[in-house]
């Protein structure tokens, strides 16, 4: 931070200078304890997203149907994992541990993206994750590049490169399908049927529900509203669908010349809801693969805390 | 020749790739699952290339039967736990380093990628060595596993030293380095080199003939079913 303000000024009146002046807030700064914890919670459920976003996609790995996606997709997964670690160090620099974060995903006291409780059932899944899901993950993500705590958004720039990478390999695949066969053709339709609506599900309850949005707006936290953000994939989506030949599953898609905006039917909130609750298809499949990996994986953890402390008397006692 | 040498190595690239892709979502650290994805997918490209040598990638990897896969049967073997992956890497990677080292070196058809491949192996090497001496040196359990890995696998360790028709290496001196370095690691991570020199022992060796173990078919089934699914389709 870098306004000037009197020497007299209390923490507050600095931290909201600062806000209003659109700098950036950074970790040795002083911060409301409020604006700390909704950092840590959101920072944290968009690391694990990433991390559980790794599964839908990870179950296609082994079954790429060519060497040229399997790669672009391994790489993207990797990708997903290398984001979960930008984001764990940007929490961790709040004074929470990386450790700790895990533990709430996995006891289910931290939440993740309510998309990845959907199944990838076929391989254009993999192609309508990276249109839609990224696509609105990116247009969720870029006004987070501009966000108020620096090391969240310094980490989004980073992301935002990546997940527009994604979501163009995305696009590309169901364009390969798309104008296939008629079989493939009717994988990637039936693909982006089933993952339209928890798409638009992404961008949160509609704004007069949303519970955080007011209090994360005025500390610059988040930019646009829910709904904002949701109407505005909407309009890109629809003009890119047809340029893939597919359609998108809602009779009340039009254009509306007045709002300049395309109008879109209701979201079922009550599917959303039931996802959020860990009633969706695969929540408990989800977590239950994470929570696996974590406690098969303890021994692995063990053993490298014991080869590091022997490693580090050692050195000791080298010195002596 | 170049053809039969080009498929030895790829599908011991691509069928290792594939093991290791496995490992995406389960592995015990996220720095894990970067690594190890970073691992399979050198190897993929490695696989690539060296499939292309020989004909049309896909073709290749998705249409081809069991006995026409001519990888060694180390590389095809199931991931077991975080131990037999690393045991597995230990001793694939020291192989393919000193193999591609000696190819990078010659001016044969595989020296251009072995220059490129001989930088990744070492990577590949220097991580399942770092990991073996953590697990071996680490805990009581931790070394348990570490060596009950490695006399698992050791038999089929004989098999990467039969020489391949078309690829220009010194195989003996590819063997004696290969033991020196892995016995030295192994020493240093308190862990005992596998009883039974590797020849003599029952070593498996007939991956490059085309004769697997039986996990393999079915992880190509599992490999080549949506491609197999669409004949003649692009994607």
């Amino acid at each position: 931070m870098t306004t000037t303000v009197p020497h007299t000024a209390t923490p507050e009146a600095v931290f909201d200078a600062a806000v209003a002046a659109d700098e950036r807030i950074e970790p040795r700064d002083w911060m409301p304890d409020a604006y700390r914890a909704t950092l840590v919670r959101q920072i944290a459920q968009h690391a694990h997203s990433e991390i559980i976003g790794m599964q839908p996609e990870a179950n296609w790995i082994t079954r790429a149907p060519s060497l040229r996606r399997k790669a672009i997709l391994m790489a993207k997964v990797q990708d997903e994992a290398g984001h979960g670690l930008y984001l764990y160090s940007a929490a961790e620099t709040l004074g929470v541990d990386r450790e700790e974060l895990l533990d709430k995903l996995h006891s289910g006291r931290q939440r993740y993206s309510s998309i990845f409780n959907y199944p990838t059932l076929t391989w254009a899944d993999v192609g309508a994750i990276g249109w839609l899901v990224d696509g609105a993950a990116i247009t969720n993500q870029v006004p987070l590049c501009r966000c108020s705590y620096g090391p969240y958004a310094r980490a989004m720039v980073r992301i935002c490169k990546e997940e527009s990478f994604h979501q163009r390999q995305g696009y590309e695949l169901l364009l390969a399908l798309s104008r296939g066969t008629e079989a493939q053709h009717a994988m990637a339709q039936d693909a982006v049927n089933r993952w339209w609506w928890p798409s638009l599900m992404m961008f949160g309850p509609p704004d007069e529900q949303s519970a955080h949005s007011g209090q994360s707006m005025a500390w610059k936290i988040k930019r646009h509203s829910n709904d904002e953000l949701r109407q505005r994939f909407v309009d890109i989506c629809v003009p890119q669908a047809e340029s893939l030949g597919l359609t998108l599953p809602d009779p009340a898609l039009r254009w509306n010349e007045e709002r300049g905006h395309y109008d879109f039917g209701p979201i079922d909130w009550d599917e959303f809801n039931e996802v959020l609750r860990g009633n969706g298809p695969c929540n408990a499949e989800r977590l239950a693969q994470r929570r696996a990996a974590h406690e098969n994986g303890a021994w692995v953890r063990d053993a490298a805390t014991a080869y590091a402390a022997k490693h580090a008397t050692a050195h000791q006692e080298d010195r002596a | 020749m170049t053809r039969t040498a080009a498929l030895a190595l790829g599908d011991d690239a691509l069928v290792l790739s594939h093991r290791l892709g496995e490992w995406a979502g389960h592995a015990p650290v996220l720095e894990e699952e970067v690594a190890l994805a970073n691992i399979a997918l050198d190897l993929l490209g490695q696989a690539r290339t060296l499939l292309s040598m020989a004909g049309d990638e896909d073709e290749l990897a998705y249409l081809r039967e069991e006995r026409a896969f001519t990888n060694t049967q180390l590389t095809e073997q199931p991931n077991g736990d975080f131990a037999h992956t690393i045991a597995r890497q230990l001793y694939f990677s020291v192989y393919q380093h000193l193999l591609y080292a000696q190819l990078a070196a010659g001016n044969g058809p595989f020296a251009p990628l072995a220059a490129k491949a001989v930088k990744e192996t070492a990577y590949h090497r220097d991580h399942a060595e770092h990991w073996t001496l953590r697990l071996g040196d680490g805990t009581e359990e931790s070394h348990r596993r570490m060596q009950h890995a490695l006399d698992a696998l050791w038999r089929y360790t004989g098999e990467l030293f039969e020489p391949v028709e078309g690829v220009a290496v010194d195989w003996a001196a590819l063997r004696e380095d290969w033991l020196t370095l892995v016995g030295g690691t192994l020493r240093e991570a308190t862990l005992t080199l596998p009883q039974g020199p590797q020849g003599d022992a029952w070593t498996a060796g007939a991956g490059r003939q085309g004769i697997h173990t039986e996990p393999f078919g079915r992880m190509l089934a599992e490999m080549q079913h949506l491609h197999r699914s669409h004949p003649g389709a692009s994607w």
